[in-house]
């Protein structure tokens, strides 16, 4: 069976299973909508929150990156699995605890602020269009490479199916699709990282035969083969970097605190009963993440290697282009690969320096593993779906933060509150199919700056949301005046910096004028810095928190009697 | 408030403190430290195959991470009960 076809049964299967679980969990009220009605299980919770968290990015794009990058590739891996860490020990339990439905709901609430609330509102959908835009493209990429539709019908196909289950089961049906897309995607990312590691290597885990002995008899391992061949061709050593050690550092640190500033990882633990629940799901959440983490460096290394020796042959003297296998020829049909034969030899060669004929785009490094190891057709399908499944996951989530920001924060919060819950849930499922349209419509346009603005986002939250809400809850006498005051000098300062070197003067963007030698992707560490310390001395200068506001920090401190989620 | 006293209340939020700043400095320790800062110190040392540094960085931190939140689990846990604050 073909490619083409097979990936179609695959798909179309998966699609009918997420539709299928969205008419078994309809929603039916608010409290169903936005956060599942609280009942959910702490390990499915953590799946969902994993497929929630992992987009088509970390699917696609993020094994392709490390296998460029090498070493500096790290900051993905450390950046995006560490945050749960900050989200387990220091936000989660205390954000159940609290009890409300989302982010701006607590900066409101705990800062008696409406302006802190509306702040925070426009944060929070901002972040998530930003993130959303991305992963319709993502989409399209994938409908557009394997079924060969154009990208355009792609995105509308994507649009309508994560619409349906979105729209019509909330939070609840969102929950559900997203355990079911876990199981598919990281099955999907896992069967042909196994089958090359045990081609290469003869190991089953990829994170053993990542630094395990090649398997072709030199005795060699696969990290010193690709030390080896790296410095051969021009490019740096793949165990060391090229970046300084503050701007990794600090580009880790906004990761970090990044992934644990945003709304849609946050308001899932809003979804299970119990504080200790919440505790749990954001274990359960990072084990399941880092699989797919952990696995990510592996491919990495197994596909740099196989990828230079296609080229470049054994020998390293260039490979026949007639000779090229299937894939080159699929890939360069997308633009994706380009070969310009420079010496006129016929041969294709890859290297960092003035030998280089080849082009190869980063993205397409997990999307063509399968077939630059040879595998079955059926697995590259199975990639596909995976591909898909990441990308629909990761809007629904985003979808519905839009969606109850714009019903419940800004409406239910601030413009309307007398409406009704049921009127409640029909603004929610208007912004959620507004948000959807609007999505859509930006991955079949994408703004050129889609990827700088994700950077944006992450240097966003980690200047805005992080230190308001650690200030929140471990110093309970903070007051609005220095939070706000906080959240402005830290989002201020971020996005200035970020907005002069990507669009007023990218041709300074070198590491020379860089501020401390810390790039425009780790600028959010200092807002973040800068936030705390404007906070702090505002805090200072002015009144503290209202006694009834401490007693409230005091209560959320405690576990017992978490409650439900509670409606207003 | 399900304390016997406010001193209760203070140890409590103590020990919460407490076992919070000793998980982040290993959380801290783990990433920043060797897969960051003193990456090229433990580069010099291999591990089946790897160099420590190198392993810290693509993969160890993250075991350690996960390792990190399941004993931040099951000491809270326990801290409820021995305070009598846990949930049933």
């Amino acid at each position: 069976m073909g490619i083409q076809t097979m990936t179609f049964i695959v798909v179309g299967i998966t699609f009918a299973l997420y539709i299928g679980i969205a008419l078994w969990a309809r929603a039916g009220s608010t409290k169903e909508f936005y956060v599942a009605g609280g009942g959910v299980h702490p390990v499915a919770n953590g799946m969902a929150t994993a497929a929630d968290w992992m987009s088509a990015a970390s699917f696609i794009s993020m094994a392709g990156l490390i296998s460029f990058m090498g070493y500096d590739g790290a900051v993905y891996l450390l950046g995006w699995t560490g945050g749960y860490v900050l989200l387990a020990l220091c936000l989660a339990p205390y954000l159940r605890k609290f009890g409300k439905f989302t982010v701006p709901d607590f900066i409101g609430d705990r800062y008696y602020s409406q302006t802190a609330r509306t702040v925070a509102v426009i944060c929070a959908i901002f972040i998530s269009f930003t993130y959303v835009a991305g992963q319709m493209r993502g989409v399209g990429v994938v409908f557009s490479r394997f079924l060969e539709v154009d990208i355009t019908m792609g995105v509308i196909i994507g649009m309508a199916i994560v619409f349906f289950y979105s729209v019509l089961g909330g939070m609840k049906g969102i929950t559900y699709t997203q355990v079911a897309q876990y199981c598919v995607l990281i099955f999907a990312y896992l069967v042909p990282a196994v089958f090359i590691s045990i081609i290469m290597t003869g190991h089953v885990f990829p994170q053993l035969g990542f630094g395990a002995t090649l398997a072709d008899g030199s005795g060699v391992s696969l990290l010193d083969k690709l030390d080896g061949l790296s410095t051969e061709l021009g490019f740096n050593e793949y165990t060391s970097g090229t970046k300084g050690m503050f701007d990794v550092f600090c580009i880790t640190a906004a990761l970090m605190v990044g992934t644990a500033g945003l709304p849609h990882v946050i308001v899932r633990f809003f979804t299970v009963p119990k504080v200790r629940d919440a505790r749990k799901s954001a274990g359960w959440a990072l084990l399941f993440i880092a699989i797919l983490y952990t696995t990510a460096p592996a491919i990495a290394s197994f596909a740099r290697v196989n990828m230079i020796e296609t080229i470049n042959g054994s020998e390293q003297t260039g490979t026949e282009y007639a000779q090229a296998p299937g894939w080159i020829k699929n890939w360069e049909k997308t633009g994706l690969i380009e070969w310009e034969d420079k010496n006129n030899d016929g041969k294709m060669f890859y290297s960092g320096d003035e030998r280089n004929e080849m082009k190869v785009d980063r993205d397409i490094m997990v999307l063509a593993n399968p077939e630059i190891a040879d595998l079955p057709n059926w697995v590259i399908a199975l990639v596909a779906a995976g591909g898909v499944a990441a990308a629909l996951s990761t809007s629904a989530g985003l979808l519905l933060v839009i969606s109850t920001s714009i019903s419940h924060d800004l409406l239910k919060r601030n413009i309307m509150p007398n409406i009704t819950d049921r009127q409640e849930l029909f603004y929610a499922r208007l912004a959620a199919a507004t948000g959807i349209i609007i999505a859509g419509y930006l991955g079949i346009n994408p703004p050129g700056f889609v990827a700088q603005v994700v950077a944006f986002a992450f240097g966003l939250a980690a200047s805005s949301f992080f230190p308001a809400i650690i200030l929140g809850i471990f110093h309970k006498r903070m007051s609005s005046k220095g939070a706000i005051a906080g959240m402005l000098a830290g989002i201020g300062f971020t996005a200035a910096y970020i907005v002069y070197f990507k669009f007023v003067n990218p041709a300074a963007n070198v590491s020379e004028n860089w501020l401390f030698g810390v790039s425009p992707e780790g600028i959010g560490t200092i807002g973040m810095a800068i936030n705390f310390v404007v906070a702090y001395a505002v805090y200072k200068l002015n009144d503290e928190a209202p006694r009834e506001i401490q007693d409230m920090v005091e209560d959320i401190r405690y576990p017992k009697g978490a409650g439900d989620a509670q409606a207003h | 408030m399900a304390f016997q006293s406010e001193q209760q209340k203070a140890a409590y939020w103590r020990s919460n403190i407490s076992l919070m700043l000793k998980l982040l400095a290993v959380w801290f320790i783990v990433s920043f430290g060797f897969g960051i800062l003193l990456v090229d110190v433990l580069n010099q040392i291999p591990l089946f195959g790897f160099k420590l540094g190198f392993w810290f960085a693509q993969q160890g931190a993250i075991y350690v991470f996960v390792l990190l939140i399941f004993v931040y689990v099951k000491k809270m846990n326990d801290i409820d009960k021995e305070f009598g604050v846990d949930e049933e």
